[in-house]
């Protein structure tokens, strides 16, 4: 396959799950920002854009924060190169240049998506951002399904790998956040806005009812963090991400019979993730080991690159 | 405009609407088909393409309209007889333009025996000096040439432009015919109409007999300007039909004059370059030093004869307007036999009593810049205003080596669905001729552009032109003894 090819596969995936990963995120705040006081839901969609790292460049454009502010930056800014906006518009160019390695299907579900935002010049009111990304996650769940049907060889393969870099450094943001920005000083641990939070990031990763049938007791923090770091059962916790990344690479080695430096840092990250357990990272400091995963997982990002010549 | 109704490819010269022999069940099937059915029909094409997104226009702005060619389901009908007529001449005449491209660039033998001046050809911006001297392999270059035919009476087929350079448009031939196969079964029930599906396997046998090397299976790619350029779904289409990689510039590298392209598992050797830009972008150190498009060090790998480029570089020559008027000449050079397609009667204004003559009749004539397509830079002298005459006049008396005119033909008709029913309008058609190391091919189909306002005589699709498909009928269609 052409190694332009595979970039634009691989960065549809990002872009997608990216993009969904920002319609839960904007689902959940809102959620949130009903629960609590005005103060504390504008704290909510503070925290929303520093969970996708863009508190800093909302400040940049100048404009005053307000929750539409916030909501319109988060789902229709073209400035915001993470907006919902700018990933689908991404992920339609990247499947436009690689239309020949995509089935129609693909194609469509892409395509859907972007038609949904094409037209918008505003998230509207809360009740209209809910409807936008309910749309939106439809039409991506449509794309994933698509790509189910994909035959199994790189083409998914490379879609799927992006999807799940991205999912790892969206998780591991997510948690970092809540520990570290979300929390005001002086809440109580445990109190109501706590609860509530927790909750949100339950829903962020769709896992709110999981986690009840896994642990079968109240929310508890370093439980939510154990259940998003180790638990192999949920997709989206950093584990399962990183089982996942080792088997995908797998399947090309299959097919190559050649390894490379991104099948190793998999392995390796795998390794370490496996012989951890949630005491010792809370022991270790957990920012410290959630910044340490979202360098890693950027590193293997770049040995991807250049074990498939993607420069 | 002319006087006497034009030639009808349905009803032929008659008045009282009697099918043209062998064409009358497309006569009953108009006839039986309810007005609003076929506007049903029509529209559903339509939507089915923009759904394929078979389109023409910018993608990427929101603000750019993605259009589609207007498609008209009434379809062209060729008899057996005619197209096997047109078939013999048009492999004749793509013969003649392949040789005289090798000439041109060689030994110049008809330049020498003085059948076409030389400032005609060495002067001319389309004579591209950085391959003369050089020969491609197989000697082959217009490999895929896209011959615009007009009709204006039963007999009467004329030429009037070979696209020898990148020709466009066979997608639609394809995609037209897979709409009217999904819409008018009933059609293809009634009439014996010959299958193009076979086309992008006789492009793909073609390119591969064009390889330079012959010691391994030869990589071809299609190359692309990129998936912003208003006919990449061509591109994609074809390279896809063939099962070939589309490729970017930017995929492709030379490496000591051997072509590779990039991929994940490394670079891979490319033979066959099915280029879909043009010359002025091929190679940056070469042409257009500010081209992006490009690769670096394809010609010097071209010159080296370790790829092959389709079309070649340097095709242009032969489908410039000036060396057009001299293709009877050609023909007759290098057939050493009369042509068996005639020209449109053409005076080139560099000639004074040619200047002359154009200038007295400039509303009866068409003039064209030699240069110039797409319908651009083109004066119909009888829907012309007075002020168009006048400043194609100034324009003519201070340049008249930039132009040519020709008689205002009676292009012949096709019952079209238009606004007010059906009504005839004006066609050409452009069959595709594709040129290998085993020879000459050429799918029973082709491109039929209908001008879609009532008179007009212009179909590009920049300006408001259609498409429609083109029935060849299958049956013992002896070409007759050349004429």
């Amino acid at each position: 396959m052409l190694s332009r090819t595979a970039l634009s596969l691989y960065w549809i995936g990002r872009y997608m799950e990216r993009a969904e990963f920002t319609c839960r995120l904007v689902e959940a705040t809102i959620r949130l920002n009903a629960l609590g006081d005005h103060v504390e839901g504008d704290q909510a969609w503070r925290s929303a854009l520093s969970v996708v790292g863009s508190a800093q460049a909302f400040a940049a454009t100048g404009e005053t924060f307000s929750s539409h502010a916030a909501r319109r930056y988060l789902t229709l800014s073209e400035d915001n190169p993470s907006s919902i906006r700018t990933c689908i518009a991404s992920a339609r160019d990247g499947a436009r240049a690689a239309r020949t390695a995509l089935t129609v299907e693909v194609w469509e579900a892409i395509n859907r998506a972007w038609l949904l935002l094409r037209g918008r010049t505003s998230p509207g009111g809360m009740q209209q951002t809910l409807n936008l990304v309910d749309e939106l996650k439809a039409e991506i769940r449509g794309f994933e399904g698509a790509l189910g049907r994909m035959l199994r060889s790189e083409g998914r393969w490379f879609m799927q790998l992006g999807s799940v870099i991205e999912r790892g450094d969206n998780t591991a943001r997510l948690l970092d956040v809540k520990y570290y920005l979300l929390l005001p000083p002086g809440q109580e641990v445990g109190g109501a806005l706590d609860r509530d939070q927790w909750t949100t990031i339950l829903q962020i990763v769709s896992a709110k009812t999981a986690y009840r049938h896994i642990y079968q007791e109240a929310l508890q923090p370093w439980l939510v963090a154990d259940f998003l770091i180790f638990r192999k059962e949920m997709p989206r916790s950093l584990s399962a991400s990183a089982d996942e990344t080792v088997d995908l690479l797998g399947a090309f080695a299959g097919r190559s019979g050649r390894i490379g430096p991104a099948d190793r840092l998999a392995r390796q990250r795998q390794a370490r993730v496996d012989d951890l357990d949630i005491v010792t990272i809370f022991q270790d400091g957990l920012h410290e080991w959630l910044h340490r995963y979202v360098g890693e997982n950027a590193a293997l990002d770049q040995a991807i690159a250049q074990q498939f010549r993607f420069a | 405009m002319a006087k006497r109704p034009a030639f009808d490819e349905l009803w032929g010269a008659s008045r009282d609407r009697t099918a043209r022999p062998g064409f009358e069940p497309l006569a009953r099937w108009l006839a039986d088909t309810p007005p609003a059915e076929l506007e049903r029909r029509q529209q559903a094409a339509e939507a089915a393409f923009r759904s394929l997104g078979i389109t023409f226009a910018v993608y990427g702005e929101e603000e750019a309209a993605e259009r589609i060619i207007p498609f008209d389901i009434i379809p062209r009908v060729f008899s057996a007889r005619e197209w096997a007529n047109l078939s013999v001449g048009l492999e004749q005449r793509v013969q003649a333009i392949n040789a005289f491209i090798d000439d041109v660039y060689g030994a110049r033998r008809i330049i020498a025996d003085g059948v076409i001046p030389a400032d005609i050809v060495l002067g001319n911006p389309q004579y591209c000096v950085p391959v003369a001297g050089a020969r491609a392999p197989h000697g082959i270059y217009a490999h895929i040439c896209g011959i615009d035919m007009v009709r204006t009476g039963p007999d009467e087929f004329y030429v009037l432009e070979d696209n020898a350079r990148t020709p466009s448009g066979v997608s639609y031939m394809l995609e037209n015919r897979e709409a009217m196969l999904r819409l008018c079964p009933e059609l293809f029930e009634a009439l014996p109409v010959q299958p193009v599906d076979s086309y992008p396997e006789l492009l793909r046998d073609m390119l591969y007999s064009v390889t330079p090397g012959r010691t391994r299976a030869p990589t071809c790619v299609v190359l692309t300007p990129g998936h912003f350029n208003s006919a990449f779904f061509e591109h994609s289409f074809l390279a896809d039909n063939m099962g070939v990689e589309l490729v970017e510039g930017s995929d492709l590298e030379v490496d000591d004059d051997i072509v590779w392209m990039r991929t994940t598992d490394g670079r891979v050797r490319v033979d066959v370059i099915y280029r879909r830009i043009d010359d002025a972008y091929l190679d940056p150190l070469v042409f257009r030093p500010d081209s992006a498009l490009g690769v670096p060090g394809l010609m010097a790998a071209y010159l080296a004869g370790n790829v092959t480029l389709v079309n070649a570089p340097g095709t242009g020559i032969a489908d410039d307007k000036a060396i057009y008027s001299y293709m009877p000449e050609i023909v007759r050079y290098y057939a050493d036999e009369e042509p068996k397609l005639p020209n449109v009667e053409t005076y080139r204004c560099r000639e004074p009593d040619a200047l002359k003559y154009t200038l007295d009749h400039l509303e009866e004539l068409v003039v064209k810049l030699v240069d110039g397509s797409g319908g651009y830079g083109m004066l119909v002298g009888p829907t012309a205003s007075k002020k168009e005459i006048e400043a194609f006049r100034a324009a003519l008396k201070a340049e008249p080596h930039r132009y040519i005119s020709q008689p205002t033909l009676a292009l012949s008709t096709v019952p079209t669905i238009t606004e007010a029913g059906i009504a005839p309008r004006h066609v050409d058609f452009r069959p595709f001729v594709l040129t290998g190391s085993t020879g000459v091919k050429i799918v029973p189909g082709g491109l039929t552009r209908v001008a879609l306002r009532e008179g007009s005589l212009v179909v590009n699709s920049s300006q408001g032109g259609g498409t429609k498909d083109s029935f060849i009928l299958d049956g013992d269609g002896e070409p007759e003894g050349a004429p």
